[in-house]
Order: structure tokens, then sequence, then C-alpha cells
């Protein structure tokens, strides 16, 4: 299952996707240590499954959190998506 | 096996008893500020409505924003998750869900079974939602029953610019001015709700059959502007805003066989 997490709004989209089914493949899950601001977590979905989610409290304002490992210029490998191991996470902006 | 489901929205909850394939009850009350009360009241009065008890019902499960407060459930399904399964129960042949309800908006592409394949949600912006015909009703002081089929009534489309529900309350003043017709006005409001709708759906992707679910499915100028859209037919069910509920009892039901 491919997750957006996010919004958008008259500046762009703002998504954050996580392709669920590789969480199941994963049982350290790296990248939730992985986000200089911490907004990542371990949920159990719908399924019983447990899967990476982005928190409650970020998902408003990815845009904004996100945006100390997204210089303008020199944009470095975004940590969250150099932890994933199976590269499951991709930013939309 | 009875079982209900309590969607805690962000205007409404809503209550639904099932008994095997037949709804028993259902009843809403508005959130308010005091979700939990409203909640109760509802449940209530569907007691009430059905005849039965709360010994009666095998499994109670909660969804919408404020399922982590639900009195009286057992436990929970998300939003995603209960309005994909409601609609699949309803219609099996349906693979997109779009889930409009007061304060966000919901995409879901799902499989047979309603097993959600992929979402998106918008979490932030009040457009595309109820909060956002609301405010524009009223400032065009028409009743928000009338508003959407106002938007019916034109044939030309004017472009609305603004995203933001807040945004677009103060652009809507220009036209007002210029003395444009509301039925227009209506019509561009509605274009600009469903836009933002329909680039939520394509990053899942509009996979027929499309359904819309949530209280703003009543509006017609809404399911107009979402057809127009995408260019395909929207299905949309009888009691709409119970679909999430009937999620709800239905994940209740299967988890507790």
């Amino acid at each position: 299952m491919k997750a957006n997490y996010g919004y958008m709004d008259g500046s762009g989209e703002y998504y954050i996707t996580i392709d669920t089914d590789h969480c199941n493949d994963c049982t350290d899950h790296p990248r939730v240590g992985a986000c200089p601001v911490g907004m990542f977590e371990i949920i159990v979905d719908d399924y019983d499954d447990e899967v990476a989610a982005i928190k409650e409290e970020n998902r408003k304002k990815v845009k904004y959190d996100c945006a100390p490992c997204k210089p303008v210029t020199g944009r470095p490998p975004l940590p969250c998506v150099e932890a994933c191991p199976a590269d499951a996470i991709s930013h939309s902006w | 096996m009875t079982t209900a489901g309590i969607d805690l929205g962000a205007k409404f909850v809503k209550v639904l008893f099932l008994k095997d394939d037949e709804v028993l009850a259902r009843t809403q009350e508005r959130a308010g500020f005091e979700p939990v009360e409203a909640a109760k009241r509802a449940f209530a009065a569907a007691l009430s409505e059905s005849g039965l008890t709360e010994n009666d019902l095998d499994a109670i499960f909660a969804t919408g924003a404020g399922r982590q407060v639900s009195p009286f459930t057992k436990d929970s399904v998300t939003e995603v998750g209960a309005a994909a399964r409601g609609t699949i129960h309803l219609y099996p042949s349906v693979r997109t869900v779009i889930d409009v309800g007061g304060e966000e908006g919901r995409a879901v592409k799902c499989g047979e079974t309603g097993k959600v394949e992929d979402f998106a949600v918008n979490e932030q912006c009040a457009a595309g939602a109820r909060s956002f015909t609301e405010s524009i009703a009223r400032a065009l002081e028409v009743p928000l029953e009338e508003f959407g089929k106002l938007s019916l009534k034109s044939e030309k489309s004017i472009p609305m610019n603004a995203q933001c529900a807040v945004f677009a309350e103060s652009e809507v003043v220009s036209p007002v001015h210029a003395k444009t017709p509301k039925e227009d006005i209506s019509r561009a409001v509605h274009d600009a709700i469903a836009s933002r709708i329909i680039s939520m759906v394509r990053r899942v992707g509009i996979n027929n059959e499309v359904a819309l679910v949530g209280g703003v499915a009543y509006n017609p100028g809404f399911v107009d502007a979402l057809e127009r859209g995408m260019e395909t037919k929207v299905i949309v069910p009888e009691h709409p805003e119970y679909v999430g509920a009937l999620g709800a009892a239905l994940t209740a039901r299967e988890r507790s066989k």
C-alpha cells in the first residue's frame, strides 16, 4: 500500500509517500530514527501489519518539518530516504 | 452477529448498527465542542431506534478523526480503511473511493475485498471540504442546501484561483461586486473544490468505478464538478455520510469472528 501523508495548498503538493508493503520485510525500521525531526513512527495498520507512518502532528506541516533537510542549494540525500533499505519512501517536492 | 460502527467526524458523529447485512439504526449528532457527549447521544438514539440494548451488540468499532476518544468502542479502524470497507460492501465493483468530509478529503484505491492499496489525504487545507462550501455559501447569503443546486443552473465557468478557504471568501467579493450571477459563482467554487480533490485522486489513480462518500456527497454541485473534472461517472450511495460507520461495523464483525 502506498500511503501518501501530507497536503496540498496554493504553493504546491507536499506528500511523503511510504510503500508500506516493504515494511513487513524490515525488522528494525531504521528510518524511524533517521529523521532529525522525528516525524516517523511505527504503527499497526488496519490489517495488523507493523508499518511506518508520519506522526499525526507532523502531517499538516511536512513542508516546514522537512525544510532543514532540503536546503535550496547543495541538497544532500534525505536521511529518511537514505536510511530505508527497501527504497520505500519518497517525497513529492 | 450484531455490531456497531461509530464515526467521530470533524463535524458530525454518526452511529450505525448492523445485524448480518441489515442496518438496524442510523443516527447522527453534531460533534461540536463535546464529541464524546455527542457520540453518547447518537449511540443512545441508535439503541432507541433499533430497540436493542448495549449488551445485544457483539462488537463496537470506532472510526473518524476522533476515534481514539470514542466511548463504548473495543477497537478502531482508520477513516481510510473504514471508507474503503463500507464502500466495497455497497458497491463491490468500485476501485476508487473519494471521501470528502467536514474538514478533509481522502482518495483511496482499493481491491475487491475492500483492502486499501493506496491512499492520499489532504489533511491541512479546508479547500475541498464542507467547511469551504459553508464559508462561501455564508458569504453569498445562500442556504448551504441550496448552494450546490444553484451551481447546476450555471453554464459559465469562471476561474477561482484561491487555494485557501479564507482567501477564497475574499476572492468571491469581487464577482459579487461585479454583479456576477450567484449560480456562476457557485459553479466556480465547486469547480475549485473538485479540482483540488481530483488532483489528490490522481495521486492514487482514477480506477473505475469511482464512488463518492462523506457528507459532501449530498452536494449535487460538487458531484457534477467532480464528474466533469474526472470525465467519469461517480457513484453516490443512498446514505453517503454513514459509509465510514458502516465500514467500522463491518470491520468489527470481521475481527470478532
